[in-house]
């Protein structure tokens, strides 16, 4: 099974529920899709290997063949080609690598090569662990996080944690998914974010539930949403000085308060449940 | 005319919260929300919607059914997967490249514009707005920024404004890439958390590959004082100036909640601190 977890707004807790619920289940693979500020780590402190180079193909142009007919530039829709009297110019941080160029230019002249634009890094052990690393100066994700997709382990209970927001990164994380687990916070920024990610999640067909975190410290109306809509509540974590201190420390808090474990394998269990209804 | 940018790597430090106490202290400014996909300042803001602009970015494909041949030469052609096995289009994970109707052989794709969010233009108990809304499922968040941007600049010189105060938005990819363009100055809230510390470093890698000048606070700084110690230490080090350090205080929630800014709400101490780093900020500009 594939459980995501996601949330629209960043920091209520996408990581500590990922990291937590890993923690608190067997036979688990982790994958950190947010690449661009991948932190499960930070938490479970795995030993770390490169796996591989992720790479896109971006356009070469042979000069010696190039009539400088301006075709490529004119289809490109990424404005990643620029065709001079004498020269082109690529923009390769704009090209998306869908080869379109290529396949067009009358002349033959354009191939291509792979441009690396992050890795994957990988530990092996009781939890098997991915994550995605961007390149700084990046700005397409999305390659990235299709590539660990790719290498989810299909025998294993598969978490995913997906970055923040509903665009295009997020999309890619959650395709495809079995379940996806919605963090949330019960404040007005929370909240307007939840029903953008519950529209997004209706969009992709995708089954939800919600948890409340820091729970108690804003007000009733995100429970009052998840009623109205009948969207479970699959658990609540309570605003709890001691968690926020054992997040910025990095410890996952079912290692020190080892109740909680329960209570995230129970999640597992709801959402299996699910999983046989369907 | 100053740009200035408030930024975080990590999600949830409390950008949107400072900016709309930034909005309420700058006077003569626009605010912009470029946090694209899920913008949070109008909650605090509650704009009076003045003009709504839909905004087109990438194409879209649409096929003709009765034209189709089924070759499924479209099909090998799309890298991004966004064509199944029946050959229809998945508009969901297209990217809008257009190789698929470039390479039908009986011209059944067209590419078609298709509205992929709003830009509204808003007036507020601040001053004027610009903000957005991506449709859900939409490409091109970074587009969508560098035109609000552009709306933002536009209304700034017609009005004489001299500052853009803009809210950006977690990560270091294409929406946060398009927000730094242009920018005078780049502020970075970060909390004292492994996490925050991480992304703190991760966010300054970027704002120094695009020269943008940067500064840095703290937030909720006294819920590891020695994780603010290293934030510190780090910045002293780097030459990065630390503009200032809130701390947890109850009440920021409390002020989201009835839809006030930190200023207009939350207990003097917090409220002291953020217009220390406001005329830091302006000072720096």
């Amino acid at each position: 099974m594939i459980i995501a977890i996601a949330s629209g707004k960043g920091g209520t807790g996408k990581t500590t529920v990922a990291v937590n619920l890993t923690l608190s289940l067997d036979n688990v693979q982790l994958i950190d899709c947010d690449v661009e500020e991948p932190n499960s780590n930070l938490f479970l402190k795995l030993k770390l290997e490169r796996a591989e180079d992720v790479s896109i193909q971006i356009p070469v142009i042979d000069e010696e063949k190039c009539t400088h007919c301006g075709k490529c530039s004119e289809l490109c829709q990424y404005n990643a080609l620029a065709v001079l009297p004498d020269k082109v110019m690529v923009f390769k941080e704009l090209c998306h690598g869908c080869g379109l160029c290529q396949m067009a230019c009358p002349q033959g002249a354009i191939t291509e090569r792979d441009r690396t634009i992050g890795i994957i890094e990988k530990a092996e052990g009781e939890i098997e662990f991915l994550r995605g690393v961007l390149n700084i100066g990046e700005a397409m994700s999305t390659p990235l996080i299709k590539r660990l997709k790719e290498k989810m382990n299909r025998e294993k209970t598969v978490i995913l944690d997906v970055p923040p927001g509903t665009a295009c990164p997020v999309i890619e994380a959650i395709s495809g998914v079995d379940y996806c687990l919605l963090v949330t916070e019960p404040t007005p920024f929370g909240l307007y974010d939840l029903r953008l990610a519950v529209e997004l999640c209706k969009e992709l067909n995708v089954k939800f539930g919600v948890i409340i975190n820091r729970d108690g410290t804003g007000n009733q109306d995100t429970e009052d949403f998840c009623n109205e809509q009948g969207i479970p509540i699959l658990l609540r974590i309570p605003y709890d000085r001691k968690i926020a201190e054992l997040y910025s420390k990095g410890i996952p808090f079912v290692r020190e308060m080892p109740e909680w474990r329960a209570r995230f394998k129970d999640i597992f269990r709801k959402i299996e449940r699910v999983e046989t209804e369907k | 005319m100053k740009q200035v940018l408030v930024i975080s790597g990590k999600g949830g430090t409390g950008k949107t919260t400072l900016v709309a106490g930034f909005a309420s202290l700058a006077g003569n400014a626009v605010i912009a929300d470029c946090d694209v996909d899920v913008p949070d300042l109008h909650i605090i803001l509650q704009p009076r919607i003045q003009e709504e602009i839909p905004f087109y970015a990438l194409k879209a494909p649409v096929k003709d059914e009765s034209r189709c041949v089924e070759c499924g030469r479209c099909r090998e052609v799309c890298r991004f997967n966004a064509i199944d096995e029946d050959f229809n289009i998945i508009d969901l994970r297209c990217e809008g490249c257009g190789a698929c109707a470039f390479i039908c052989p009986v011209n059944a794709i067209e590419m078609t514009d298709r509205e992929a969010g709003r830009i509204y233009i808003s007036r507020t108990r601040f001053g004027p707005f610009v903000h957005a809304q991506l449709k859900i499922g939409e490409e091109a968040s970074g587009k969508l920024v560098t035109e609000v941007k552009r709306k933002a600049k536009e209304l700034a010189e017609k009005e004489n404004k001299e500052l853009i105060l803009i809210d950006g938005s977690p990560g270091i990819g294409c929406p946060v890439i398009a927000s730094l363009s242009g920018v005078d100055l780049a502020l970075i809230v970060t909390e004292p958390t492994v996490s925050g510390i991480h992304d703190l470093e991760r966010i300054l890698d970027v704002t120094e590959h695009f020269k943008i000048k940067t500064s840095v606070c703290i937030n909720k700084f006294d819920i590891n004082e020695e994780k603010t110690n290293e934030i510190e230490n780090f910045c002293n080090e780097n030459g990065i100036p630390l503009l200032g350090k809130i701390p947890y205080d109850s009440s920021i929630t409390r002020a989201m909640i009835e839809l006030k800014t930190v200023i207009e709400f939350s207990s003097p101490k917090t409220s002291e601190q953020v217009k220390k780093i406001w005329s830091k900020i302006i000072k720096r500009v």
